[in-house]
């Protein structure tokens, strides 16, 4: 389905959060609710999302949103699966929206469960690659060598030292109906996929990395910037997983070096040539799991 | 140069006098704008209808959504943009201009 700007609503769905400025993960949920429309029942657990759009008395969603425990993201999209099937709301879309510590980390064992049962809910994780809402500690998706709150720098310490749980891999491997990855620097390929997502039944998830100036130490106009360069340099990819295959979206005929994505941030500052080699390393192998998947 | 079709500020909201007034959760309706996010911003984008060519690159990566198409020239609604500039940063014609807000 082709997206055209033009043709999309002017209204908005979330408005005048209390985000930091530039914020990836804001523009994830507005461009996903630019598609899915206003009858959209969201839940959130504890995340930035969740704590910039409820502060008391405001509410900026202007869809009904529920906000639950942290784990209990897949198991409350669950139930309100099943009330909408019980009501014959035929019209309606449910919609989590998770950071990446609620996805991979806490709300893992949960998420599994909803995929597994193959609930019909639409499954948002925003990555910005730590937990940014109680003040940059590590996640599971945090990158190899980022320095944050709890993956500290200096003395022996060299910011984060293990690499990234693939998340897409996980939920690929549960056999769900629709699975993509996605980036914000990418809208026209991520309304695509969640138009996609709209139209199929059952538990579709979308991972969309979402850089935040704030966590990642750079200044807020380059949101989008930063963003495009981790797809150009290979240490994010655009795919699809449907129907038992994987497809790639874009695939960049020669990578950027690393080095234009890594030196500007703050978190990567300390990062010397050698570990630029070492990060090269580890996209390669990603690169050539990946290749051998949609080969076979 | 307020667009007509982005929500406005809720002017009429009171917090509650009472305990009795008082609401379980953290809202009674969706979309209720009790606060402006125009005190956050150092520099306001100013775009200049003449260079602009309609890509609505800046619409669709705002990420407040401030950017309003509804009209002849794009609009910005000056009560919710937080001034990040990343609508300037990002526009293909450098038909945006940040500005010093002076107060």
């Amino acid at each position: 389905m082709a997206i055209d700007y033009k043709n999309l609503s002017d209204r908005e769905l979330i408005y005048g959060q209390k985000s930091c400025p530039g914020c990836g993960a804001t523009i994830a949920v507005r461009l996903a609710l630019k598609i899915l429309g206003e009858r959209t029942f969201v839940c959130l657990p504890a995340c930035c999302v969740s704590a910039t759009t409820n502060v008391y008395p405001e509410t900026s969603f202007f869809v009904n949103n529920v906000v639950t425990a942290f784990p209990a993201t897949g198991s409350t999209l669950a139930g309100m699966a099943a009330a909408a099937e019980m009501q014959g709301l035929e019209d309606v879309v449910i919609l989590g929206v998770a950071g990446d510590g609620g996805t991979a980390d806490i709300g893992l064992q949960a998420l599994s469960g909803l995929c597994e049962r193959n609930d019909n809910v639409i499954y948002l994780c925003y990555d910005n690659e730590a937990y940014m809402n109680t003040g940059i500690q590590r996640s599971s998706s945090t990158p190899w060598g980022a320095w944050t709150t709890t993956s500290p720098v200096g003395g022996t310490a060299k910011g984060e030292t293990k690499i990234r749980k693939n998340l897409f891999d996980i939920i690929a491997a549960h056999r769900v109906p629709y699975c993509a990855t996605a980036s914000t620097s990418y809208p026209r390929d991520f309304m695509e996929k969640i138009a996609k997502a709209k139209n199929i039944r059952g538990a579709r998830f979308i991972h969309i990395q979402a850089p935040c100036p704030t966590g990642w130490g750079y200044p807020a106009e380059k949101t989008i910037e930063y963003g495009r360069l981790a797809v150009e340099s290979g240490l994010w990819y655009l795919a699809e997983y449907e129907n038992g295959e994987v497809k790639l979206n874009l695939h960049p005929p020669k990578f950027k070096p690393v080095e234009f994505y890594l030196k500007g941030q703050h978190r990567f500052r300390h990062l010397t040539e050698e570990d630029y080699k070492v990060i090269e390393d580890q996209r390669d192998q990603e690169w050539a799991l990946l290749e051998k998947k949609i080969k076979s | 140069m307020k667009s007509g079709t982005k929500p406005g500020l809720n002017r009429d909201y009171r917090l509650p006098a009472s305990e009795g007034e008082m609401i379980f959760g953290t809202g009674d309706v969706t979309g209720n704008l009790t606060a402006v996010n125009s005190g956050w911003r150092t520099f306001r984008p100013v775009i200049d209808g003449g260079k602009c060519v309609r890509c609505l690159l800046c619409w669709v990566y705002c990420p407040d959504g401030v950017i309003g198409k509804e009209e002849k020239d794009l609009t910005v609604d000056y009560d919710y943009c937080k001034g990040c500039g990343i609508c300037a940063h990002e526009c293909p014609r450098a038909a945006i201009s940040m500005v010093r807000e002076v107060s």
